[in-house]
């Protein structure tokens, strides 16, 4: 459907970011977005509204940018309008290039207050034309400072939308006191450690919502503040931060706890056994491992590689440039559900001392200095 | 698989992702790309062991997984791996079961 029309705007800025606005019901999404769309870094934001049901309520509060504005009909993001979300978003782009309508450099997806939102994400990373023109961006969640720990407490789909946030906005803070609001700050800080949180008042909100990538002071700030320098075997590196939800409601069990986890590893890592390792985790826990972010020392450079994942999508490593401190320690934290962090940690030492035991004397080596002196011949 | 290169280890997995500004990979060159396609195999074909699996890539675009009495399995991305060794495996392929994990440190 796009004919292959080259996108003028596709050519000079690369793929378009996609942000992923997501909250659980009545949390304040559609008034962030709202007051986000009279920034001026959002005015050529292009939005498309996941609705349920036959008003498209939000679609009116929405009049500033109707052009650009695209509903989504068939129900919850989560289950039914995958298809929805890529046909809409090649639409655009689509329409973009052919000037149709104007110009947009960000696509906002607001989407249900019961959408998991993993599947909107995968959508951008696994549909074979639109991983070349869109790209995943920040993903934000709101939390309703009043009733937002229930909807935490009781409804998983709530802990998803907080565990996938790069940014967690808090709002109506207005209907309850400070220390209310530092309460729920500071139980989602330790549900999900990885994101920034911040009041809907607050004004660095476009700014870090159009941060590019790891290199951004926001991200070497998270790193700082979630995943701190120490020493391995210290009690703080397989620190527990318990979050309120039990996935059961009649089960207190622990092993069903939702729980994010820092480890720090101390020796440096092999890229590739890594690779092996997290995609054999996330392809067999990637229901229940919500979200894994953090640092790597890899074998043989010099400076951090950063991961981020949400469930089973791994988004493309970051090189960052330089560390966040002094010490050069993998960091990583997990939030997950009933998963016991000593398994993860020991599953990551077993592998890493794999990949070092076959690798040991890697006839690869030989193979490469043949292939680089096939190379040089025939350059 | 790459379409432009066709090679192993070039497909939009994201350990080998397409090389870009700030994205960390080594499917840089064809040497760069090669090499870490092999030390893939080579780690994989250790894990896969356990199982009676062995992966391999007789044409270099592609991925072949077979077990021990033959039946073969072929896919195109690396993403594929686990799913498939999965369904050739009975036990499949948990990293944080303890048993596996007792199997991978008899690795050598």
């Amino acid at each position: 459907m796009n004919g292959g029309a080259i996108d003028p705007a596709e050519a000079h800025h690369g793929p378009t970011p996609v942000n992923l606005l997501t909250g659980f019901l009545g949390s304040g999404k559609t008034t962030l977005l709202q007051r986000l769309l009279t920034d001026a870094s959002m005015a050529n934001a292009a939005v498309l509204i996941n609705e349920l049901g036959e008003i498209g309520l939000d679609h009116h509060l929405l009049e500033r940018i109707d052009d650009n504005v695209v509903l989504l009909k068939s129900g919850c993001v989560c289950c039914t309008v995958r298809g929805e979300v890529a046909d809409a978003l090649q639409s655009l782009h689509a329409q973009r290039a052919r000037g149709e309508i104007p110009f947009f450099d960000r696509v906002v997806i607001e989407s249900t207050g019961l959408a998991d939102p993993y599947p909107a994400l995968s959508t951008l990373r696994a549909h074979p034309v639109l991983k070349s023109q869109f790209r995943v961006g920040k993903v934000i969640a709101t939390v309703d400072a009043v009733n937002g720990l229930s909807a935490v407490a009781h409804r998983l789909e709530a802990v998803r939308q907080i565990a996938a946030a790069d940014i967690i906005v808090v709002t109506k803070t207005d209907l309850c006191d400070e220390r209310t609001t530092m309460a729920v700050r500071s139980r989602l800080g330790e549900l999900n450690p990885t994101a920034a949180i911040i009041t809907a008042a607050d004004a660095t909100l476009p700014r870090r919502l159009t941060a590019r990538s790891a290199q951004s002071a926001d991200e070497l700030e998270w790193i700082a503040e979630a995943l701190p320098a120490g020493d391995e075997a210290g009690p703080s590196h397989a620190m527990s931060r318990h979050g309120d939800h039990h996935h059961h409601s009649h089960d207190e069990d622990d092993a069903h706890a939702v729980r994010s986890v820092s480890m720090v590893f101390e020796n440096d890592v092999d890229w590739t056994g890594f690779g092996i390792w997290l995609t054999m985790l996330l392809n067999r826990h990637g229901d229940r491992i919500f979200r894994v972010k953090g640092i790597l020392n890899v074998a043989g450079e010099a400076n951090p590689v950063a991961i981020h994942a949400v469930q089973r999508l791994i988004h493309p490593p970051v090189h960052m440039k330089r560390w966040p401190d002094e010490r050069r320690q993998s960091r990583l934290v997990f939030i997950a559900e009933g998963i016991d962090p000593q398994q993860i940690r020991r599953s990551f030492e077993v592998f890493r001392r794999l990949s070092t035991r076959v690798l040991a004397d890697d006839p690869v080596v030989g193979a490469d200095r043949a292939l680089e002196a096939e190379t040089s011949a025939s350059a | 698989m790459c379409s432009l290169c066709g090679i192993l280890g070039c497909d939009d997995h994201w350990s080998s992702a397409i090389s870009r500004p700030d994205v960390y990979t080594r499917n840089t060159d064809r040497v760069s790309r090669r090499r870490e396609a092999a030390r893939r195999r080579k780690i994989a074909n250790a894990i896969l062991a356990i199982r009676r699996l062995k992966l391999s890539s007789p044409t270099g675009t592609s991925y072949v997984l077979t077990n021990a009495t033959g039946r073969s399995q072929v896919f195109d991305a690396l993403a594929h791996l686990w799913p498939e060794a999965d369904q050739m495996s009975s036990a499949g392929f948990d990293p944080l079961d303890e048993d596996f994990l007792t199997a991978l440190e008899r690795v050598s």
